[in-house]
This record gives structure tokens, C-alpha cells and sequence, in this order.
């Protein structure tokens, strides 16, 4: 029989575990960022890593938000016209786009496209002992392996998501043209009324956090693997999941940030 | 002899992971220019010894110096300065397989920017000889290399730095009688030509009487005999016999559960 003590106790552990969880991860991001700004740096790493989490990742984000926006096109064109309110389509696309659907839907592909890559590879080098062999070689493993995996990812999420933006709006014209017989410029010219560069820059900003959570998560579970092949896939599978979960939590916060007065 | 200050000396280690003690007051000494062989059964603390030495560890108490001064006394810079002396051949090679085989070969040179890239694959093309490769290696990956391959680039990695001090973790753990020889031969011939102290960890008895001119053996967290290598096999110190030969009965008495 459990008593309500020990339910506590269990309680109290779990707090405890992760208040160390949130400060390990914390001290970990920080130390991740000043290394990025005190050399060495490792260049040829962060062009690697940004051909990675960018480069290999457009073809995935780019289908993301084709869709997604022809999706948003058709089914606001229903909703709205319940209340005779078609014309309003087009920057229901874009501001969802701009602001929402572009970072996150971007942020959670990456996240399982490359999140899970980092943890697998440095959850591999902590248990091949290649960690314990860079410090002997004279290299500080922060430095080598995560601070140019955290600029990279600061940086190519913002890109990934330029072009999410595009795709996404390029998708809403298309079904909106094609399928409910908008006319293209009466489209584009709505869709450049109604969209602020505050919109944008909100998007954007929220995709360079992501990208810097993304490869946060990878990198900070990759590190901390313990146990062989099973801790290499333990660490993966939470990569995915805290970057994914910290991704929409930290939607609604930058959302509280720039939208509401 | 007594009065010369040893390489590394290890005074009262202790280190426990929670409720189990590993180390239990290890003192060892390292003369300049000696390789020491530290046996052992497996999970004795060997490794954990080792990691110690190196700083990938920090134990509970004890010191460790290296040319007389106090490691986990120095700070962080001081430290790094003190690791760049020593190379290290990992069990299993822990290789970069990010990386072609000449950069590892020559990481720790660039890491130190002593050279160029171009001087790095080129000293990597000498190194890689001095194990017995081809410089045609260099340009292969990790991945492509057979077990003993990867032990020889594992070795010049260690040496390419050219480091007063060299470890070795199970130097033939996972190869075939022939090929242990071999490597250990390597080792014995790079130790010599560079000088270097080295510190050997292993429990294969044939390897630990070529590496070393002098044996240790670790018990329950603690250096319970030390002496020539040549008398591994008849120390008459009963663990140390028990060990060496393999006996099932003595004072050794091995964990089963079933």
C-alpha cells in the first residue's frame, strides 16, 4: 500500500530532477553560446553543420509548407465563406504562414530531421570514448562539437524559413487561383496590404530561437548518452521530443512577446 | 634512484561512483622514461585509473602529479598545457569517423596549430609509416579500416604530437595473438624512440611482459604489488599469481550471479 507520504516524496523527486534537468540544460546552452564567441571557432564544423540542418533540410520544409498553405487556402475558403468573408482568404494565408504554421511547421521537421542526426552522432562519439579522445587531443569538445552546431542552427532556420514563407503563400495562390477562382493580382496585391513586416520579423525571430533549441536539445542529449547502442537511441528519441515540445511552448511565449499589448 | 622526481605520482586516489568505491587509495609511481603496466580483472578501477590521470575524471581525494606538480591543483589552462604532453591509444581506437584518417592522424598538431593543413597530411604520411601503413591510408575512412588497422592509426595519432607521456587502454583487447605482437611491438618501439613514460592498462598477460619494464597489479581499489614486468608470472604474491595464471581458486573471488 502506497502511503501519501511516499507519493510526496516520488512527487518531490521528480521536481527535483528536473529543476537539475533544466539547469544542466541551461548551463549547457550558455556555455554553447560564449564558445561560439571565444575562439578557436571551428569554421569548416559550422559550414558542415549549416549545409546539414539548411541545405538537406529545404526539399522536406519546402513540400511542409507548399501544402500547408494550399491546405490553409482551401479550408479558410470554406470556413469563411460561411460568413461571406472570402476576400479575407488570402491574409488569413499569409499572417498564418508569416507569424504560426512557417517557424513551427519548419522548426518540427527540422527537429526530426536533424535533431535526431546530432544526438545520434555525438551520442555515438560519447560511447566510442571519441569525446574523452578530442580532450586528450587539446580540443575542448564544447567548442568542437556544439558551438557551431548552435550557430548553425541560429542561422539556417531563419533561411529554411524565408523560403517556407514563399512556398507557403505560393501554395495558398495557387489553390486560391487554380481551384476558387481568385484573381492572381487581386491575390497579391491583398496579400502585400495586409502583411507587416512586423509579421516577418516575428516569424523569423521565432525560427532562429527554434533552430538554437533544435540544436540545443541535439546536441545536449547527444552529450549526455550514457550506455551503448540503447542510451545512443534514448538520447534520439528525447532530442525529438524536448526540442518539439520547447518549439510550441516557445511559440506561445514569442507570440505573447510580439503580439499582445 | 630515490631521489629523482618520478613522471607521475599518484598519492592515496580514491574514487567512488555512489555507493562503489573503485579506487581506494591507489599510490603509484613512474620514473622517466619507464612503461609501466598496470593489470587488473575487469572493472577493477583501470580505466577509471587512467581517466583520472588524464582529467576526464575528477577523483574524491588524492593528487596526481605530473613532473612534480599537483594536477587537480592547476587551473583549467594549466591543465590543458600539462594534457598536451600526453597521447593516448583508446581501447577501441575512438577514431573520428567524421574525419579522413590523416586528420585524426594529425588532429591534435592542428588542434595545437603547429601546423599547416598541408604539413599535417604530409607528417601524417610520416607517421602513419612509422606504424607500418601505407601514407595511401590517410586518405581512407575510419570505417574502412580492419580492427588491427584502426589500432595502428589509433597509435599514431598518440604519437604524432611526439608526447613525453603515453597511455595505453587495453592496447590489444579484440586482436587476434599475431596481430596483439604486432601492436605491441609498435609500442615498444614508439615509447623508445620518443623517449616517452608509458602507462599501459591490461589484463592480456603476454602483451603486459612486452610492454612493461615494470608491472603493477590493482585489487579492490588499491596497487597491491609492484616490481619488474619480467616477474609477472612468478611474483609470489598470491594475488598477482592467482591472476597471472589464471586460477580459478585464491584470493581473487570473481562476482557471478545467476
Amino acid at each position: 500500500m502506497t502511503s501519501p507520504l511516499d507519493l510526496l516524496a516520488a512527487l518531490g523527486r521528480g521536481a527535483i530532477r528536473l529543476c537539475r534537468a533544466i539547469g544542466d540544460i541551461t548551463l549547457f546552452g550558455l556555455t554553447g553560446l560564449l564558445d561560439i564567441v571565444r575562439p578557436p571557432f571551428y569554421w569548416r564544423l559550422f559550414v558542415r553543420a549549416l549545409m546539414e540542418i539548411g541545405y538537406y533540410s529545404l526539399p522536406v520544409v519546402a513540400l511542409t509548407a507548399l501544402f500547408t498553405g494550399m491546405v490553409l487556402a482551401l479550408q479558410s475558403s470554406t470556413g469563411l465563406s460561411r460568413f461571406s468573408a472570402e476576400t479575407a482568404m488570402p491574409t488569413l494565408v499569409v499572417l498564418s504562414i508569416t507569424r504560426e504554421l512557417g517557424p513551427v511547421l519548419a522548426g518540427l521537421m527540422v527537429s526530426g530531421r536533424v535533431g535526431a542526426a546530432m544526438a545520434a552522432e555525438i551520442g555515438t562519439m560519447r560511447v566510442t570514448d571519441q569525446i574523452d579522445a578530442l580532450t586528450t587531443l587539446s580540443t575542448d569538445p564544447m567548442r568542437y562539437l556544439v558551438a557551431p552546431r548552435l550557430l548553425a542552427g541560429i542561422i539556417a532556420l531563419p533561411l529554411l524559413v524565408v523560403i517556407a514563407d514563399i512556398l507557403g503563400v505560393f501554395g495558398g495562390f495557387f489553390v486560391a487561383t487554380i481551384k476558387l477562382g481568385f484573381g492572381p493580382s487581386t491575390y497579391i496585391t491583398t496579400t502585400l496590404t495586409n502583411m507587416q513586416t512586423q509579421d516577418v520579423v516575428s516569424g523569423l525571430t521565432k525560427a532562429a530561437v527554434f533552430g538554437f533549441l533544435i540544436s540545443l536539445m541535439g546536441c545536449y542529449h547527444g552529450y549526455n548518452s550514457r550506455g551503448g547502442a540503447q542510451g545512443v537511441g534514448a538520447a534520439t528519441t528525447l532530442a525529438v521530443v524536448s526540442a518539439s515540445v520547447l518549439i510550441l511552448a516557445f511559440d506561445y511565449l514569442l507570440s505573447e512577446l510580439f503580439f499582445v499589448r | 634512484m630515490s631521489g629523482a622526481v618520478p613522471k607521475i605520482r599518484v598519492r592515496g586516489l580514491r574514487k567512488a561512483f555512489g555507493d562503489k568505491v573503485v579506487l581506494d587509495g591507489v599510490d603509484l609511481d613512474i620514473m622517466p622514461g619507464t612503461s609501466m603496466v598496470v593489470i587488473g580483472g575487469s572493472g577493477t578501477g583501470k580505466s577509471v585509473l587512467l581517466k583520472c590521470i588524464l582529467g576526464l575524471l575528477d577523483p574524491d581525494e588524492g593528487t596526481i602529479e605530473i613532473d612534480g606538480k599537483d594536477l587537480l591543483a592547476m587551473d583549467s589552462a594549466a591543465r590543458a598545457a600539462t594534457r598536451a604532453k600526453i597521447g593516448m591509444l583508446f581501447q577501441n581506437g575512438a577514431l573520428f569517423d567524421s574525419i579522413s584518417v590523416w586528420e585524426n592522424v594529425s588532429f591534435a598538431l592542428l588542434a595545437q596549430h603547429r601546423v599547416t593543413r598541408g604539413g599535417a597530411r604530409a607528417k601524417a604520411g610520416e607517421v602513419l609509416g612509422q606504424v607500418g601503413l601505407s601514407p595511401s591510408v590517410g586518405d581512407l575512412s575510419p570505417s574502412e579500416l580492419s580492427g588491427g588497422m584502426q589500432k595502428r592509426v589509433g597509435l599514431a595519432r598518440a604519437i604524432a604530437a611526439q608526447p613525453e607521456i603515453l597511455f595505453f587502454d587495453e592496447p590489444t583487447t579484440g586482436l587476434d595473438p599475431i596481430m596483439g605482437a604486432v601492436i605491441d611491438g609498435l609500442i615498444v618501439d614508439c615509447v623508445k624512440r620518443l623517449g616517452s613514460t608509458a602507462l599501459a592498462i591490461t589484463h592480456d598477460m603476454a602483451s603486459a611482459t612486452r610492454i612493461g619494464d615494470r608491472a603493477a597489479m590493482l585489487y579492490n581499489g588499491r596497487i597491491v604489488w609492484t616490481g619488474p614486468a619480467g616477474e609477472l608470472l612468478g611474483s609470489g604474491n598470491e594475488v598477482v599469481d592467482q591472476f597471472t595464471h589464471g586460477r580459478r581458486d585464491g584470493p581473487i573471488k570473481m562476482e557471478l550471479r545467476r
